[in-house]
């Protein structure tokens, strides 16, 4: 996408990096003609904060909480690769109960992300009335998790070597009757969604991705299965408790008997894939073993395990938008690991949004860069509400009350 | 979509073409679950020169999801790992194949695998901003997460002196 000279009829409108149709900062350039896209450009970077970096002076277990704030809504996922990364790297065994009750957070986390994202798609398509109707189902499904790990967003429920909360037998009620609300509801939001005109119209045959081009840009999650690859880290391989249970690739077909890789089919991938699993967490349920849910529950007996470890490990799950992936390389005698490289799913779907763009109007552009649900990070402002009165905290105010806090925990 | 293979298959494929010049390969077998199915992963280190025909005969085979690319300092080379992903679409059939490339610190050169691939793109822009190494033939040369203004000449995956160590303050040490 270089740079190009303008001709006569071509002009370029930049849409980003803080722009109203973006969630999260990215930056566009497009070149246009008429109505039409001829060219699109993508700059990134405006988030990223160094984690990688910031993961040099901590131990492995410091790390889990320092991945679970890569993002806000992979809350789950980014430490849960990391764990696998570990785990491999180390050689650690993890008890059978462990493996079913993180399969069940980590679909609890798809159904409050993809739920999340619908009601978002339809906000950028004008349709507010179903995004209130979508995030009043999402409430419930953020109720469970509040219920099953004590918080609504950040959980800090994964641990190397098990998981931190169980579900016991008098857990079981409450956890069906959630479930049960988000069944029944199910059937109304795939009719909001999948039979409604206006939807149709919005996004049948736009922003289209080819089978080819999915294959070639190493594009993932729902956005390459919306083209008809079958690419699932949960169906691939055997990680988790996913290898006893029934989970097959979601692709449009399943519903509709045909692949058209445009915004519409994405939509029924991550309404089916919503189904799924609530299926999913129903089986893990049914399943479960009994025994422990840790295989080392003393954190300082676990890091002198890990200090002692030296090797290379890779860890995959499949979030929400895609497969994340974590390399970690330990060093014997090192307390923090030696090299931590993340990749979100959003990182291989940047490069499919260029041929989903071209040839689109400037009117789709909202849509069609939301379909790939992208995730670059959160913008950092505080407004406050207090008596009455709003005000923002800026960043000088932001940093002399970190500066202040730091001070105050240096001297404890 | 594409063909189950057997790790063993895979190792046999490359170690034909390329003999000696692929060494430390490990095959990791990874069981999980109450019904212990498993699924495999390979590690391999590939010498420089053949790293480009290596990817070229990968894509022969099959035409492999590219991941990621990681990069570690190790001292005296830079390492990048080629995280590729083979056999997807059939179940319990995916093996992630991790290639390494070892790369002097007095010339960290490699081929770009645009032309194979075009996905690695995204990943090669960025081992390029961070790890200093230098993409050849490249179809875009520009930063992709650094700013525009970052000084030339810094990595911030480096652990010698082209790192961040003069770039960052430590918050409880700057004064208001």
């Amino acid at each position: 996408m270089k740079q190009k000279t303008t001709t006569k009829t071509s002009y370029h409108i930049p849409i980003g990096p803080i722009h109203p149709a973006l969630k999260e900062p990215v930056y566009f350039e497009f070149e246009i003609d008429g109505e039409r896209i001829v060219d699109v450009d993508v700059k990134l970077g405006h988030v990223h904060r160094g984690i990688e970096w910031a993961s040099r002076k901590r131990n492995p277990i410091q790390i889990l909480y320092l991945a679970e704030r890569v993002c806000g809504i992979c809350s789950y996922s980014h430490p849960a690769a990391f764990t696998l990364a570990v785990e491999d790297a180390a050689g650690i065994e993890i008890p059978e109960r462990a493996e079913y009750l993180r399969v069940i957070q980590g679909e609890l986390e798809r159904i409050c992300s993809h739920t999340l994202w619908a009601g978002v798609a339809a906000h950028e398509i004008g349709f507010d009335t179903v995004l209130y109707f979508t995030w009043e189902i999402r409430e419930r499904a953020l109720d469970l998790t509040e219920y099953l790990t004590g918080n609504r967003v950040t959980k800090a429920i994964m641990t190397i070597g098990g998981i931190r909360r169980d579900i016991t037998k008098d857990m079981l009620p409450t956890v069906t009757k959630h479930l049960n609300y988000l069944k029944d509801n199910f059937e109304k939001l795939r009719h909001a969604f999948l039979d409604d005109k206006t939807v149709k119209i919005r996004s049948q045959n736009v922003g289209i991705l080819t089978k080819e081009d999915a294959l070639k840009l190493c594009a993932v999650g729902p956005t390459t299965r919306a083209s008809g690859v079958k690419k699932d880290v949960r169906v691939d391989t055997s990680y988790f408790a996913y290898g006893d249970l029934d989970v097959d690739y979601m692709t449009p077909d399943v519903l509709t008997g045909e692949i058209n890789g445009d915004v519409y089919d994405r939509i029924i991938v991550r309404l089916l894939e919503v189904k799924q699993s609530i299926d999913l967490i129903e089986q893990c349920l049914d399943k479960m073993p009994s025994g422990d849910i840790i295989a080392e529950p003393k954190p300082a007996k676990l890091l002198s395990q890990l200090k002692k470890a030296s090797g290379e490990g890779v860890g995959r799950h499949e979030a929400p938008r895609g497969e994340v992936i974590h390399y970690v390389k330990l060093n014997e005698n090192e307390d923090a690991p030696y090299t931590w490289k993340i990749r979100a799913p959003t990182y291989n779907n940047i490069l499919p949004w260029i041929p989903m763009l071209k040839g689109e109007q400037i009117a789709d552009i909202p849509i069609v860069a939301a379909s790939t649900d992208p995730c670059m990070s959160c913008t950092n402002r505080v407004a406050i509400v207090q008596d009455n009165n709003k005000y923002e905290l800026t960043k000088e105010e932001l940093h002399r009350l970190s500066i202040e806090k730091t001070r105050r925990l240096m001297k404890q | 979509m594409s063909k189950k293979l057997s790790p063993e298959e895979i190792v046999k494929y490359f170690k034909d073409e390329f003999k000696t010049k692929i060494k430390d390969v490990q095959v990791r077998k990874k069981s999980a679950g109450s019904k212990k199915k498993e699924s495999y992963s390979i590690w391999m280190n590939i010498d420089k020169s053949i790293f480009k025909p290596f990817v070229k005969h990968l894509c022969d085979l099959q035409f492999p999801h590219l991941a990621v690319t990681s990069g570690n300092d190790l001292g005296k080379t830079i390492e990048l790992i080629y995280h590729f992903t083979l056999g997807y679409g059939t179940r319990f059939g995916e093996i992630v194949l991790n290639v390494s490339v070892e790369l002097p610190k007095s010339k960290p050169e490699i081929e770009t695998i645009c032309d194979y691939i075009p996905g690695a793109l995204v990943t090669e822009r960025e081992k390029q901003e961070m790890l200093g190494v230098k993409i050849v033939g490249i179809p875009d040369t520009r930063r992709l997460f650094l700013p525009d203004d970052f000084p030339e000449g810094v990595y911030p995956w480096r652990r010698d002196e082209t790192g961040l160590e003069k770039l960052y303050k430590n918050l409880h040490e700057v004064k208001k």
